[in-house]
Formats: structure tokens, sequence, C-alpha cells
């Protein structure tokens, strides 16, 4: 008896062709629409257990360590020289125009809303989100994870639940350091290496930026969180085997993860705007006023 | 003489994974106290039925009774508890990296909150000293310690809840002959003192008539007929020289045989 997949024939003819390429469209469909029906039901497990039972502290303490204290020296080098660079582009453009002493309110708002939340994650999901994937792929492969259902603990609640709170909780945190920290670089470039007036530079800061701009950055950062921590984990769990299987896990976690950043950050500033002129009446809205 | 009530009953298991049919209509009971090897060739499917008997891999079809309870019909917190009945020794430990050896062989305890701290050293330390390992390896990561120290903590560990059934994944895969003899004498001597009922995994022939009461072999179901059971021989180890079944015989011996032959028309393919 033969219990091996039945072979693809090769189709001939125009038709067949044809034929064939809607078979692949549809078994592309179905693994798209399996993925994410997949992702949602470990993300809604994930979420059940973190209601039903919180993680031990030390199990909690240890991962927001791993999370957030070491990824403090490089979020912090990404934000000030994310806010030197954005000063050293710009400031040729506001020279032209007399204009170099609105540029703190340009760097600024751009490390708030935009630069801070958006590069910290891509680099959180670089450094953390990977390692998470590949730590969590290897005990899939070297059965640690069986280990533990056999014990009786459920890994969902062991290893998921804690790591997706400290990325919930840690990566906004380490955001509003990156915004701090290019604010802080952007200031420096352009009051002690350029020579713009400090006063005027600080004054229209203030003037343009507000506290809405934090909280617009804070907001986008939970989302990428959240995002992070379940699409690595996820990746991590269904992990193939070997060594390859692993990589994959860790490299795929990475893409996935940028990806829906930069979708959630269309959609979230698009949502946010729109809050922000229905609360402050600023203009009209998607929806009209 | 009443024959034991079984502990473990297998009723018609199936198992696929998609297109690939793993276990096919295999029913077995294992009564309590009984020491049950399951031999045959790689990819039979071993690992498969010892870990749906445990509840990780769901079956197709068919069901797993413990205790006189399916476990399809338990809910989720349910099978956490009644695994806590079951000790695991993985193929190749699974200790947890992250943890030291002693943090390893408490997790179960610690996990489900089973009695006081200085309760936990005692039955640690006495665990150690039965697997033979000195109390320094306690402070060590798993990467620090050799194949055979890691069988011995994964079997400390799978011991600490004082489980009725201790499930072995190739126990003695990987280590020399004499740590073999070591892991063989340890399970003989677990059976003995705690009174535990045994399923063993292995190709290991020395292992499997040293320490089982009985043996099963699966054979792989794609060199298998449609109307053939999947369970080749199912008898006490010393029947299996004298099974009538070429397959038995030709695996016990370590005989290649015609597999030779067979291996080669596949790669022709």
């Amino acid at each position: 008896m033969s219990t091996g997949a039945p072979s693809r024939t090769v189709p001939r003819g125009t038709f067949a062709r044809l034929q064939n390429s809607i078979a692949d469209v549809g078994e592309l469909t179905l693994q798209v629409v399996g993925g994410l029906g997949d992702i949602t039901l470990f993300a809604w497990r994930m979420l059940a257990w973190l209601f039903t039972r919180l993680p031990r502290r030390d199990t909690l303490v240890a991962n927001m360590y791993t999370i957030g204290v070491q990824s403090l020296p490089v979020v912090a080098v990404i934000g000030t020289f994310t806010g030197m660079v954005l000063a050293v582009q710009s400031y040729n453009q506001f020279r032209a125009f007399g204009l170099e002493t609105q540029l703190g309110g340009v760097i600024d708002k751009s490390m708030f809303r935009e630069l801070g939340p958006v590069l910290a994650a891509t680099m959180l999901a670089g450094r953390v989100g990977s390692a998470m994937a590949a730590e969590l792929g290897t005990m899939r492969v070297t059965e640690q994870i069986d280990a533990l259902s056999a014990m009786g603990a459920n890994p969902v609640q062991y290893l998921v639940v804690p790591r997706f709170l400290s990325c919930l909780l840690l990566i906004p945190s380490l955001t509003v350091m990156a915004m701090f920290m290019g604010v802080a670089g952007g200031y420096f470039y352009c009051v002690s290496i350029i020579g713009i007036d400090s006063h005027h530079y600080l004054t229209n800061a203030r003037r343009v930026v507000e506290n809405w701009d934090l909280f617009y950055g804070i907001v986008k950062s939970f989302f990428f969180g959240a995002s992070i921590g379940i699409i690595s984990c996820y990746r991590g769990f269904n992990c193939q085997p070997g060594a390859e299987g692993v990589g994959r896990a860790a490299t795929t976690s990475f893409v996935y993860s940028f990806v829906i950043i930069i979708i959630l950050d269309l959609l979230l500033s698009i949502m946010l705007d729109q809050i922000y002129m229905a609360i402050w009446d600023t203009g009209p809205t998607l929806f009209g006023r | 003489m009443v024959a034991a009530a079984p502990l473990i009953d297998v009723e018609h298991l199936n198992v696929r994974f998609g297109r690939q049919h793993v276990l096919r209509d295999i029913t077995l009971s294992v009564p309590r106290g009984q020491t049950l090897a399951i031999i045959g060739e790689s990819g039979c499917g071993k690992t498969v039925l010892l870990k749906t008997i445990i509840g990780l891999i769901p079956p197709t079809s068919g069901r797993i009774v413990f205790d006189g309870r399916p476990l399809a019909d338990l809910p989720e917190r349910e099978i956490s508890d009644l695994r806590t009945r079951f000790g695991f020794v993985f193929q190749n430990a699974a200790l947890f990296d992250s943890l030291t050896v002693s943090e390893n062989i408490l997790f179960p305890l610690k996990q489900h909150d089973r009695g006081q701290p200085a309760e936990h050293e005692r039955a640690m330390v006495g665990l150690l000293t039965e697997v033979g390992l000195p109390k320094t390896v306690l402070s060590k990561r798993p990467a620090e310690l050799s194949g055979g120290m890691r069988k011995r903590v994964g079997l400390a560990r799978a011991l600490i809840m004082r489980p009725e059934v201790v499930l072995y994944d190739e126990p003695t895969t990987g280590l020399d002959p004499i740590m073999t003899d070591v892991i063989n004498e340890l399970m003989i001597r677990t059976r003995e003192r705690y009174e535990v009922t045994s399923v063993i995994v292995t190709h290991d022939m020395t292992t499997a008539r040293k320490v089982a009461d009985r043996v099963v072999m699966l054979y792989p179901l794609g060199r298998l007929a449609s109307d053939e059971s999947q369970i080749l021989y199912d008898g006490p180890p010393e029947g299996l020289d004298k099974s009538k079944d070429r397959r038995v015989t030709q695996f016990v011996r370590g005989e290649a045989g015609d597999r030779m032959t067979e291996l080669s028309e596949q790669g022709e393919e």
C-alpha cells in the first residue's frame, strides 16, 4: 500500500495551464486564510490565558529584563541618531527659506508621531522578535514545548503570555525613550553643531508640538508591541524541524512584524487624525464634519 | 486469577498528518504495573503513539482511555491535572535550556504548587541520588551535562511528581553500552520502587529484552498491505525470536535482508 502524496500531473494546453494557475491561486488563498485563522486562534488562546491566570512574577521579570532592559542601549543610539539625521536632512531645505529655527518643531513632531514609534518598533522586531521566535522555535524542535505540556503546564500560558506582556508594556516605554533621545539628538545637532539659536528653536518646537503628538506615538507603539509579541511567538511555536526551520522562524517573524508595523502605521495614522479632527474640530474628517 | 484492569486503553487509534497516515487502527491495553516496550523501525509511529497516549497529539479517530476516562471527553484543565499522573522521559531529555538542573527537576512541583520548599529539596536530592548524579550538577545548566547525565536528570524530573505511568521515548539512544545498561537498570529500579506502569519506545533490543514484560512491534504503514495489522508482534520478549513473521525476526536480529534491494529500488525511482 502506498501512502505517498498523489503526484500532480503536468497539464498540457492553454486551458489546462489556466486551470492549474487557478488551482495555485486557490491553494495560496487557502494558505493565507488558514494562516490568518490560525494566528487569530493563537492570539485568542493567549488572551484567554492572560485574563485567566497571570504569569509567575519571576518568569515575567526575566522576560521584561531581556526585552526591555537589554534593549535600552541600542534603542537610545537609534533614537539619538535618527533625530540627528533628520536635522541634517532638513537643515538645507529650511535654511533656503530662512526657517532654520522651525527645525525643532519638525524634528520633534516627526519623532513623536512617526519616526520614534516606527523605527523603535522595527528595531525591536529585529532584536527582540527574532530572538523570541528563534528561542521558541528551538524549544519546539528540541521537544521542550512538548515537555511543558507533558508536565501539565500550558505552553501558551507559560511561554507566550509573559513575552506578550513584556512586549506590550516595554516596547511603548522604549519608544518613549527613543522619541526623547531623537528630540535630544536633533537639538544637539541644530544648536551645538549648526549653531541655531536655542531660544527660538525651543520656542518654535513648543508652539508646534502638542501633548496629542506624544499620545499619538504611544498609542501606535502599543499596537506595534502587541503585534511583535504575537507574531514572533506564533512563528516560534509553529517552527518547522531542524536548524533551517528555526532560522526561517526568526526571519519570517521579523518580515511579518515589519509588514504589519507599516500597515498598522498607516491605519492608525488615519484613525488618530480622524479622532483629533473630530474632537478638536480642526477640519473635515473622512466622514464629513 | 483475575487479570489486572487496564490502566491505558488504546482503541482503534488512527493518526494522520495531512495525507500521511502514521497509525492505523491500533488497539492495545496496558495493565497497571506492566512494562511495555514498543519496538519497530524508524518512522513506524512509535513516538507518535507515545505522544498520543498522553494527549500531545490528537488522534484522527479512535480514542485513548486512561484509568477508565476517555481523554477526548476531558476539558483542558482536567487533562493538565491528569498529566501529573504521567512522567515523560524524552529522547534528548528536553530539559529547559534556560533553567538550571535543580529548577528543571523541581519545575513540575512548582508548576502545580505541590508541597513545601523543604520537601521539594528533600525529594530532589533523594531522586538525584537514585539516578546516580552528584549534588554538584544542581546548579549547572543542561548544556554543561553529558548525554547520559541529561537523560538521568530527565528521569529525575519525570519521577518528581511520583507518577503512576512513566513513558520513555528512546531512553538509550545515543548512549554508550555502559550508560545504556545504567539507564536500563534505572528503569527496572523505578518500576520496582514506585510500582509504576511503563511504556518504553525503543529500537534497542537489549533494552526491550531486559526491561519489558511485554513487547509490541509496529511496522511502517507504507510497507504494509491495506488489510494487515500494523502490530506485527504482541507478546513476551522471549517469544520475539520464535515469531513466524520474518519481518519480526529480521528486526530483532538486526538483519538488513531484502531492505537493501528495496532501498536501491526507491533510490532509482
